[in-house]
């Protein structure tokens, strides 16, 4: 993975811009020593790793204002943090670069419960959003998987979904507005408690920017009452044709279940070994969970049972308890773990249409034999959000290099079937140089000219999202 | 009039042309600061291409209209979620709505409050910018995140970003029922109180909205929406009921179906005359923002959608249409207000949309130049 080399002329005055970073930052706030810089070297995509020129650690939205307008006086690039999880490299540093963790920023600075929303600062992590309203028996709805660590900051940056969005929708659909750093230290406010925008809907186009427009340090969040109730049932089948069919005919039936999940055969048996959740040796497992009274409940898995009956399922599991909910989805939270068990594993997180589930887990299925790599499959099935788990051994020379090329015809796959790269993880550096795999370079120019009217020096997170030839001539220029 | 009938003849209408144009569907949502220039027509470009029933996605061509949309999905059990309103009534105009301007305007209805805009269930657009370029965006997927939200931001830029020409939309099963509980006589504030708190229960509020007695002619009305498996809507209803909407009244099938095609296409407001406004704020401001126009001396006759987060505003007698206090007020408490409804005169003094902070004014006018360098698409229409 190519990153841009260093500005030389940033590199060599490193010893300016730290002061003038120490003169608007309280001292423990700006980290240059470059045994503590390796703590931002990478994030959750750990293949690839560069220690920043310095990190800073800001507590408030004045504090980022004034970094920020020190590097674009200085022409540092910045690479906002969220809490470092990213999949897709969104967080990864240059060496001539910035980090700006928003860490320390994790006040919950409103909550109103009449009008449905919190305010928050993004340093904030997604789950923790949720812990202020509990009491109230509120939450906010969308739950990236990493959702103990990963920070709202990072969530807006990369739209991020979860399991339950198939009932409740993505980070965009749950955020009213923000407070934002525009890369020359100016603050802007946009949207706010009220439901839609006035203008053009700038909100929409920031939520998904890969902190490439600006740096959100504030947001105000849709909350939701909790459901009285919730329950899976695990529904088991020896083909993955079938379970692909039966999860159509399900939301063709008018029911609308929080969450579908799907897992293959090598993940199921990779689960098994390591959790012991006591799942059915089969081709096809769902996880099927609905919402509601204990009623209502029963009505939805009533129906669900009834047509996943009518497809000849090997195994269907009802929950009775609450232990036995737990059960049914230890396996399923406990997969990535268990496939990193085996081995190094990548997990992609391509999007396809459902009606294509079938035909694209058998070509996945060729392609692990012709590259040697074994795949598992654990995905959102409602929405198509699959999530191949390759495993690959980083010991092994070369192996990475032939994992990363197995995914990326994943990817290509994912699009040529009438799918996208990234459902939920975003760019990055990861699927940069796929992008025109997808999109064609006037599609890419036309995002490229947004950034522009954002960062027109291009010194936000400026070597994602695009392929580096792409952004080439933007990035070179002068300042 | 222009009138391209596929994307290539657009983009090629676009790329060879000069002068602004006024871009146009069915031509029923006539909102807007006046524009001059040739009227560009995408009635022709219209068809649904893809629709997907068991991946809830359709895709379609811009100016496919609205009714066919709607009798393709009814035929699988299937509707728009964001219930867009019908302008027609309101502003007097004819025509056949269309998908495109739909999705242009971002219209949505009183579903919204329980599923989001238009904009969110809108997957992945096509369209041709001010040079004539053709791009896309987005897909047909319900999860992208695979390079910038520019679908988002198509979403109600009214045409002047882009001429859209293909849409494509998540859509959603019908319930198996729906059903309303109903009380009359509330006050604005009491009402609203009302639908807020029922929006913070379990149970799925689908609409919820206050007619005040002026709009009604008669008692205020507020409403309260359930929808969903039989069994499920009787019981969320029993709870309420029993509960937060004590004293209400049920109103079921095709009658409560009434009450809510009232409230999204702002029926009570078709036959009155006066200006409209649609101001956006947060629920509980809603009613705050009325009671300051009556104190004020403005008066008006309101109708408060998503639990009072959307308000329409019919000003009765006023030569600048209640701008000044109304444009005050919202300042204040915060959110914007469009002039939906307005002579032409009108239209032609007064901003229609709402100005912008200056900061958030420059980024939008910088956006617009990137997407129409010659000012040729709709100029003027949203302002500045």
């Amino acid at each position: 993975m190519d990153m841009p080399s260093p500005d030389q002329t940033v590199l060599a005055k490193k010893a300016h811009i730290v002061a003038r970073l120490r003169a608007v930052l309280p001292l423990d706030a700006v980290i240059e020593d470059e045994i503590e810089t390796r703590a931002y070297e990478c994030d959750a995509l750990t293949a690839y790793r560069c220690p920043p020129l310095a990190a800073v650690l800001p507590s408030s939205t004045a504090e980022v204002a004034a970094v920020l307008k020190i590097c674009h006086e200085e022409n540092v690039p910045v690479v906002p943090r969220g809490a470092g999880t990213s999949l897709a490299g969104g967080a990864l540093p240059t060496a001539d670069s910035v980090i700006l963790g928003v860490a320390r920023m994790n006040d919950v600075l409103e909550t109103d419960y009449e009008n449905r929303l919190v305010r928050v600062q993004t340093g904030r992590t997604n789950l923790s959003v949720s812990g202020a309203v509990e009491e109230n028996d509120f939450f906010y709805a969308p739950d990236p998987s990493s959702q103990l660590a990963c920070a709202i900051a990072g969530n807006i940056a990369m739209n991020s979904g979860g399991a339950h969005c198939l009932k409740y929708g993505v980070t965009t659909n749950n955020l009213l507005g923000v407070t934002m750093v525009m890369m020359d230290g100016e603050i802007v406010e946009i949207g706010g408690g009220h439901l839609d925008a006035g203008g053009l809907d700038l909100l929409g186009v920031i939520c998904g920017s890969e902190g490439q427009l600006g740096v959100v340090t504030e947001a105000t969040l849709r909350i939701l009452r909790k459901p009285e109730g919730a329950r899976p049932v695990l529904i088991g089948f020896d083909d993955n044709q079938v379970a692909g069919t039966c999860v159509s005919d399900i939301i063709k039936a008018g029911i609308l279940p929080v969450a579908i999940e799907f897992m293959d055969r090598p993940c199921i048996r990779a689960t098994e070994a390591f959790a012991g959740a006591g799942y059915p040796d089969c081709e096809a497992l769902l996880i099927i969970e609905v919402e509601g009274s204990e009623q209502e409940i029963e009505v939805q898995l009533d129906r669900i049972v009834a047509i996943a009956r009518r497809h000849n399922p090997v195994e269907i599991r009802e929950s009775g308890s609450a232990e036995e909910s737990a059960k049914i989805w230890l396996g399923r939270k406990s997969a990535f773990g268990a496939m990193g068990q085996i081995n190094d594993y990548m997990c992609l997180d391509g999007t396809i249409p459902v009606s294509q589930l079938p035909y694209v887990l058998r070509r996945i299925s060729e392609m692990s034999k012709e590259y040697g790599l074994d795949v598992g499959n654990v995905f959102h099935a409602g929405d198509g959000n699959m999530h191949p788990l390759i495993l690959f051994d980083a010991n092994k020379p070369g192996d990475l290099e032939l994992c990363e090329d197995f995914g990326a015809d994943i990817l290509r796959l994912c699009v040529e079937v009438g799918g996208c790269l990234t459902g939920e993880h975003g760019v990055g550096i990861e699927k940069r140089d796929l992008m025109l795999d997808q999109y064609a370079p006037e599609d890419l120019e036309i995002q490229m000219a947004v950034k522009d009217v954002f960062d027109p020096k291009w010194l936000l997170n400026p070597a994602k999202v695009f392929p580096l030839a792409a952004s080439h001539a933007r990035r070179s220029v002068s300042h | 009039m222009l009138k391209p009938e596929n994307e290539a003849a657009l983009a090629e209408m676009i790329a060879t042309g000069t002068g602004p144009l006024r871009i146009v569907g069915g031509g029923t949502r006539d909102i807007g600061a006046l524009v001059q220039g040739d009227v560009l027509s995408m009635a022709e470009v219209s068809g649904i291409t893809l629709y997907e029933p068991g991946a809830l996605t359709l895709v379609a061509r811009a100016g496919t209209p609205v009714a066919d949309i709607e009798a393709a999905l009814a035929s699988e059990g299937q509707r728009l979620a964001f219930e867009p309103m019908d302008h027609r009534g309101l502003l007097g105009t004819q025509g056949t709505p269309t998908i495109g301007g739909i999705v242009a305007a971002n219209v949505s209805g009183p579903r919204r409050i329980q599923v989001g805009a238009c904009r969110d269930s809108l997957l992945g657009v096509r369209f041709v910018d001010g040079i004539g370029r053709v791009l896309k965006n987005g897909g047909r997927v319900m999860k992208n995140v695979t390079g910038y939200d520019l679908v988002k931001l198509m979403a109600g830029s009214w045409g002047t970003l882009g001429v859209l020409s293909e849409v494509s939309l998540k859509v959603q099963a019908m319930p198996e029922t729906e059903a309303t509980l109903v009380c009359e006589g509330k006050t604005e504030q009491d009402g609203v109180a009302a639908l807020c708190a029922a929006l913070g229960t379990p149970f799925d509020v689908a609409g919820a909205a206050h007619l005040d007695a002026a709009a009604t002619g008669g008692m205020s009305r507020t409403q309260v929406r359930l929808e969903g498996l039989e069994a499920s809507v009787a019981y969320r209803m029993d709870r309420l009921r029993q509960g937060l909407l004590a004293g209400f009244d049920v109103v079921q099938g095709a009658q409560s179906a009434l009450l809510w095609d009232e409230v999204r296409n702002v029926t009570p407001f078709a036959d009155q005359t006066g200006a409209v406004w649609r101001i956006s704020s947060k629920p509980t401001d809603g009613p705050l923002i009325t009671a300051a126009l009556k104190a004020s001396g403005l008066a008006h006759r309101a109708i408060y959608d998503w639990g009072g987060g959307l308000v329409w505003v019919l000003v009765t007698q006023d030569d600048t249409a209640g701008a000044a206090p109304i444009r005050q007020q919202v300042a204040k408490f915060g959110g914007h207000a469009t002039l939906v409804r307005a002579s032409q005169v009108q239209r032609a003094q007064l901003d229609v949309f709402q100005k912008e902070p200056t900061p958030i004014a420059a980024i939008t006018t910088s956006l617009r130049a990137q997407f129409d360098s010659h000012g040729r698409l709709n100029p003027g229409l949203m302002g500045e």
